[in-house]
């Protein structure tokens, strides 16, 4: 019994959950990485993984400015990203390439005025607070009034991407097919950049905007190599999402008694070092369980097996009539 | 060319083009096409590179609109939300990471236009695994979509066109990429899906050849121009050479038929090395 509470306090430093900065972090961080990265998942099929890196950037532009005339950073990077995403899907052509070619530009504009704002705020204020906050984040400085709205953004993105799961699906494994059905392709898929703009804009603030983008790909990239089922892929980017950034936060906090600085490292540090440790970890199982599967397959079928799998031989009209 | 009726036809109409062209970026992709589509006929869609298959296949998706011309579903013009037509794709070109297995893309063929999340069912579960076993995919029906190999990824795409039980389905060069064994898998499927299910197959492709001994009949597209009928009907010196704008040879050469331009022809957009073939004991 002591042994167990002496191994609790020498993990949780005293006063991690007394502490209400640390509870807020743990609900609104928690909260936060499990919606970027379910809706991360879709990013990663879609292959919008570099419009949502150009989000982060822009809401660094929304976020600056926001600093600039004292309104919540919150809402400069939700405005400035969800303007970003109908910039990109109003220049995006029809084909991937040109959609990529759109954020691209969408970005180099975003990155522009993000560039004028922190100069102007830097020097105004002569502090590089600003700086810091925008670009690293501040997960234990945010307020319990602003729960409610982390709470509601974090709703509207979940809601959207649950609303349009089977379209998304189908939409990822062929536009035409899709549009055949009756998909609203465009209309699909410029909601979709909605949700992905909120979901961003949530972890510009905690997280940060630069490393906005892990909490985005990194764990969704790391569920995409542990299952092949779509429920599954989305449930485990949720856990995984969240655990990094709880242990990111407990690190964090443990991080103040740690020498040689003795005052703390920052929580983005640990939560983008864990989902890199989490993806090489579940790349590394998954070549395994490819490897494992491979050797039962191959040993299972016996000299005449070829190429690992088995080739069901198919007459013409089997199985139909 | 004119539609005959195939005696001891007795099969319902499910599609036709009435006179279809269609402009795009100022150029007339398709000039007054018509053919039409019946129930347990399996229809081949003959034509080079660029000759317009994947547009005709558009237009009957309603994914283009035509300039001139009607396409009928039955007789009656296209309904909103269009069940009642599957779709294979030319080239898809799957994203590895997609995280699905055969038999979700199956599923998806069902209520992939649905929104909000699926309950999971035992209905669903069970059209799925029939159709799994319609098309003989249960072998690789839990591996990932991106892994499958081009013959059973075809084969998972048509049990995904064919779960919402269409009463025409499209396939655009489903051939393309097989070897020859697939091929004929392939093939006979399709024919037996027509038959047994008296569903309307329009199927795509450069060479008649894997298609002739289960076409019913055959669309024949050269730049933007159709010709259809029984292969005895289209596939003639008179009716090609009339389709190309200038004389082609038909030759049959050990039981097949080899379509190639006149030997005095300046070089033209014509069917330079195209191979067709004629099934034995047709005409
Ligand atoms: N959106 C478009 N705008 C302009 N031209 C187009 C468009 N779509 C297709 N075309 C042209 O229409 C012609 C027919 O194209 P289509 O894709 O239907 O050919 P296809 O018969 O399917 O060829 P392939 O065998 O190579 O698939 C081509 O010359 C193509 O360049
Ligand atoms: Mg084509």
């Amino acid at each position: 019994m002591i042994a167990v509470i002496a191994f609790v306090n020498a993990i949780f430093e005293p006063g991690f959950f007394t502490s209400e900065p640390v509870r807020v972090a743990l609900v609104v961080g928690g909260a936060v990485s499990l919606v970027s990265a379910v809706v991360g998942v879709f990013t990663v099929i879609r292959g919008q993984s570099f419009a949502g890196h150009s989000m982060g950037d822009l809401g660094t532009a929304g976020g600056s400015g926001a600093f600039l005339v004292g309104a919540n950073p919150l809402w400069g990077f939700v405005t400035f990203a969800v303007l970003g995403a109908g910039a990109m899907e109003l220049f995006g052509a029809r084909r991937p390439r040109g959609r990529d070619t759109a954020t691209g530009i969408v970005l180099g504009a975003g990155l522009g005025i993000a560039a004028l704002f922190l100069y102007l705020g830097t020097t105004h204020s002569n502090t590089t607070g600003a700086t810091i906050t925008i670009l690293f984040g501040s997960m234990f400085v945010i307020g319990t009034s602003m729960i409610p709205v982390f709470v509601l953004l974090s709703a509207l993105a979940l809601g959207i991407v649950a609303l349009l799961y089977r379209p998304l699906l189908l939409s990822a494994v062929s536009r035409d097919i899709a549009s055949a059905r009756g998909v609203p392709v465009r209309t699909v898929g410029l909601l979709y950049l909605l949700a992905m703009a909120v979901a961003v804009s949530l972890s510009c603030v905690t997280i940060g905007a630069i490393l906005s983008t892990a909490v985005l790909i990194g764990p969704a990239a790391a569920a995409l190599r542990l299952t092949r089922r779509p429920g599954l892929a989305i449930a485990w980017a949720a856990v995984i999402g969240l655990a990094v950034t709880w242990l990111g936060i407990l690190l964090a906090y443990d991080s103040y008694y740690w020498p040689p600085l003795g005052r703390g490292w920052p929580v983005s540090f640990f939560v983008v070092a864990l989902i890199l440790a989490v993806y090489v970890a579940a790349d590394l199982v998954s070549r395994n369980v490819a490897r494992h599967r491979g050797r039962v397959v191959s040993s299972a079928e016996g000299p005449a097996g070829v190429g690992g799998r088995a080739q069901p031989m198919l007459s013409p009209v089997a199985g139909v009539d | 060319m004119n539609e005959t009726a195939r005696p001891g036809a007795g099969r319902e109409e499910i599609l036709s083009l009435e006179g279809v062209s269609l402009w795009l970026s100022g150029r007339e992709i398709l000039h007054e096409v018509s053919f039409s589509l019946h129930s347990g006929e399996l229809t081949g869609l003959i034509g080079s590179n660029g000759a317009g298959k994947t547009t005709i296949f558009k237009v009957i998706l309603g994914l283009e609109t035509p300039t001139a011309g009607k396409v009928l579903f039955s007789g009656e013009a296209r309904p909103r939300r269009n069940r009642s037509i599957g779709y294979v794709p030319q080239s898809i070109g799957l994203d590895p990471d997609v995280p699905l297995r055969a038999r979700d893309l199956v599923a998806l063929g069902l209520d992939g236009d649905r929104y909000g999340i699926p309950l999971p069912s035992r209905g669903r579960r069970q059209r799925v695994d029939e159709m799994l076993q319609a098309v003989d995919a249960q072998g690789f029906a839990d591996t990932r979509v991106g892994k499958l190999s081009g013959g059973e990824l075809q084969r998972t795409l048509i049990a995904h066109a064919l779960i919402a039980e269409p009463r025409l389905l499209l396939l655009d060069e489903p051939l393309a990429n097989l070897d020859i064994t697939s091929e004929q898998e392939v093939v006979g499927l399709l024919a037996s899906i027509a038959k047994a299910r008296a569903i309307a197959v329009l199927i795509s492709a450069h060479e008649m050849n894997p298609l002739l001994p289960v076409m019913d009949r055959v669309v024949y597209v050269a730049s933007g121009r159709a010709a259809s009928g029984s292969t005895e009907e289209v596939v003639r010196e008179d009716v090609l050479s009339a389709l190309y704008g200038h004389h082609v040879d038909v030759l049959h050469v050990n039981g097949r038929i080899l379509v190639v331009a006149g030997k005095d022809e300046v070089h033209h957009t014509g069917p330079e090395s195209e191979h067709t073939a004629v099934p034995r004991g047709l005409g």
